[in-house]
């Protein structure tokens, strides 16, 4: 197993150095600073299906998160919100959602008044709407207002983009645990409609808040962790090479990032807590029996599998310096991430890094790829006078979603457990 | 009156016309999930390849020089159905059923037909790019307009041809398909093996058949779905793919494995995400003297606003699968 590790790792080089040497330094090491992003996700993935065998459809929802906690704690503060009535009316906003929880909250413990049965189910929708109500009833003047005074949206806090990936984590464990618990008593399927449903929830609403993420108008350019190629060109150091430069660094802080989480995933796999996930996905009865919380543990490592999802998302939104909510798609974030984890071997580390890199290596260059045999194809059959093909450029960006497609499929029928799959030590 | 009316418009007919889809979809998903026990999640992209297939018939019906006073669509679509029939016979052939063979679980299978959809909206956009098309580029939409004999009305109930037929569609579909699963010899063994698949196959049951025919309906219904929705808006490579969740959203709702409750759950998605963006605030209007002096209708009483619209169906989702997760009519589970 080490052996067929260390081949392919040493196969991925290859194909990096291949490619790069094809694209130059500058596009390689974008490549490089992005596929280490996704190579994080499919982690936090592999240990929300590799261990706990729980099914998330929701990537996209915790991936916008990210983005959206990195905007918010490291975009400059906006003076203009801050001067205007805004912070006051969302202030009230925020009162609002709370009543309206507390009516929720205390209709849920109505039965300890002795309010139970059908009553309490009729107080519970009475609450749920009239918390909707007092809420809608605050933050639509507020939104309108932010929307239509100077400031247009509340801007950021001006604080680390580091912290901003932190804040992340942190908002992602906040929805993760809501959706965990709603959610993780369901069975397989019905939990992945279940959080395809909800992370479209969080898509709609990132993108129609524009007092808050500024929705479609997209918020750019969003503070980088590390100096800029700017700066770096500012001190003197040619354009083509200040570009190399800015983005090694921000690649130096994703890996020391990527490999301070892998080593500690790694080493929560192999101790006990590994163990208990895995007789947990394995038979949830007997582990139940043998005196685990099945419930409790699922909900934990759903948490933990979507801070790293949305802690890469931030890395990706932090590097990309926009933040655009209209550009997020299934497709692209939630079954590409599927994909690679698929391709990688679910419940092994190595296997899902392995994954993320190989795989949004082949995204990436399956455009150019295509273009190139479009445009043979294209030579030869006006060559042959059948006349050239039409729109190669906006036909071979789409060549992508048919290779992943293809990709899934094979993998699926000829290695379903992986390129590196799960290693079982077995105590004699 | 004239409020009324546009009450009709905007949510009896389109309540309907969305209802119509979601049902027609829905039912595809649910005898898919009650035979074969997967979410299959290509049906979103059937449904857009067997539009594309009526399309390219069409174009090449139109390309004789006919001219028809209905859309030449619905001339070509029993043929459009059957091509799509033969094509979900293929992708089961091809992708799902070597998974089935190695005893693959449901959650392997979903996973595969994500891969389906993948390929199969990859070829579409390659083959036919990321542009729109329109059925009507050779003659135009008929529009309907039904003016109102009472109280003075001025405006009229509107809707098109193509909403025409796809609440009649439906409708045939709904009739044929009762009659199939309640009299014909197949239909029983459908509904044998969807309850019960080793019983089925012990009495007798030829489950690989059953299989087949399950497939040709599928592929069919999904051809006339997409078809259907590409009349009534254009025709474009993500044309069913986005609202791929309502559909299952109807499917759950209305109890998966149950084609009677999807037609139901569609409708009631339907009509939930209409009434959820109407503005309530217009019909309370006639009766503003009626109110007292202080009370002031407000300018906007939509549920939601109308950017979320579809996100009634997820949030419909979301509370059925948590309150009853068999959905209204007991649905099956894996």
């Amino acid at each position: 197993m080490i052996k067929r590790t260390l081949g392919l790792y040493a196969l991925l080089v290859v194909l990096f150095a291949g490619v790069g040497f094809q694209l130059g330094a500058a596009n390689i090491s974008l490549l490089l600073v992005q596929s280490f992003a996704y190579a994080l996700i499919a982690l936090g993935l592999n240990i929300q299906w590799g261990y706990g065998g729980l099914f998330n459809f929701g990537i996209m929802g915790f991936l916008m998160v990210g983005g959206f906690a990195v905007t918010l704690v490291s975009f400059p503060v906006n003076p203009e919100f801050w001067a205007s009535d805004g912070p006051l009316l969302l202030g009230r906003a925020l009162l609002a959602a709370l009543i309206g929880a507390g009516l929720i909250i205390g209709a849920r413990f109505s039965d300890r008044i002795g309010i139970t049965g059908r009553l309490k189910t009729v107080l519970m929708v009475i609450s749920w709407i009239a918390a909707y109500i007092i809420y809608r009833s605050q933050i639509d003047p507020a939104a309108a207002y932010i929307e239509a005074t100077e400031a247009g949206w509340v801007g950021g806090l001006g604080l680390h983009p580091v912290l901003g990936w932190a804040f992340g984590g942190l908002l992602a464990a906040g929805i993760a645990f809501i959706i965990g618990k709603i959610c993780l008593g369901l069975r397989t399927d019905y939990l992945a409609i279940a959080t395809i449903g909800i992370s479209e929830i969080v898509r709609a609403l990132l993108k129609n808040m524009d007092w808050l993420s500024r929705g479609t108008l997209t918020v750019s350019p969003i503070p980088w962790p590390v100096p800029l190629p700017q700066d770096y060109q500012a001190s003197g150091v040619e354009i083509a090479q200040s570009f190399v430069y800015a983005r090694l660094g921000f690649l130096v802080l994703v890996v020391i990032v990527l490999a301070l989480i892998f080593f500690l995933v790694q080493r929560a796999y192999g101790g006990p807590w590994g163990r208990m996930m895995r007789a947990i996905r394995d038979n949830y009865i007997a582990a139940g029996a043998m005196g685990k919380n099945v419930t409790a543990r699922q909900l934990e490592i759903f948490i933990f599998g979507s801070v790293l999802m949305a802690i890469g998302g931030a890395i990706l939104v932090s590097f990309a310096q926009i933040y655009d909510p209209g550009s997020y798609q299934p497709i692209n974030q939630t079954f590409l991430i599927w994909v690679m984890l698929i391709v990688g071997g679910a419940g092994n580390n190595w296997g899902a890094m392995f994954g993320g890199l190989l795989i949004y290596l082949a995204w990436m260059v399956s455009d150019p790829l295509a273009q190139f045999v479009f445009n043979t194809i294209s030579t030869w059959s006006s060559d042959a006078g059948l006349g050239a093909i039409p729109d190669i450029q906006s036909r071979a960006s789409q060549m992508r979603v048919l290779v992943l497609g293809l990709v899934i499929t094979v993998a699926l029928r000829y290695t379903p457990r992986g390129l590196l799959p799960e290693v079982m030590h077995r105590e004699r | 009156m004239n409020e009324f009316i546009f009450f009709i418009n905007n949510v009896v007919v389109s309540g309907l016309v969305l209802g119509s889809v979601y049902a027609l979809g829905g039912i595809g998903i649910t005898l898919v999930f009650g035979i074969l026990r997967f979410a299959h999640f290509a049906h979103g992209d059937m449904m857009t390849m067997g539009a594309f297939v009526t399309f390219l018939l069409a174009a090449m019906l139109t390309a004789t020089g006919i001219v028809l006073p209905i859309p030449l669509a619905i001339i070509v679509l029993p043929f459009a159905m059957l091509i799509t029939a033969g094509l979900a016979l293929g992708i089961d052939r091809g992708f799902y059923q070597p998974l089935r063979a190695r005893g693959a679980r449901p959650v392997t299978l979903l996973i595969g037909s994500i891969g389906v959809t993948l390929i199969i909206q990859g070829l579409i956009r390659l083959v036919f790019g990321t542009g729109t098309y329109s059925f009507f580029d050779e003659a135009p939409k008929v529009l309907y307009r039904v003016p109102v004999p009472l109280f003075d009305a001025q405006r009229t109930i509107n809707f098109t041809q193509p909403q025409v037929l796809m609440v009649f569609a439906t409708i045939l579909v709904v009739v044929v398909l009762h009659l199939f699963l309640t009299r014909s010899k197949f239909g029983k063994a459908m509904r044998a093996m969807a309850d019960n698949a080793d019983l089925a196959q012990v009495s007798g049951i030829n489950t690989k058949l059953v299989i087949r025919v399950t497939w040709i309906i599928a592929g069919s219904l999904a051809c006339l779905a997409g078809t259907m929705l590409a009349l009534d808006v254009t025709l474009k490579p993500d044309l069913a793919f986005n609202i791929v969740l309502p559909l299952f959203a109807a499917a759950i709702v209305g109890g998966l494995g149950q084609a009677y409750g999807a037609i139901a759950g569609g409708f009631l998605i339907g009509f939930a995400e209409v009434c959820a963006v109407f503005n309530w605030a217009i019909l309370l209007r006639p009766f503003k003297d009626r109110f007292p002096e202080w009370f002031e209708i407000p300018n906007n009483l939509a549920i939601v606003p109308t950017e979320y619209k579809l996100t009634v169906a997820f949030v419909i989702l979301v509370i059925t699968l948590l309150v009853r997760p068999t959905g209204i009519f007991k649905g099956a589970s894996s």
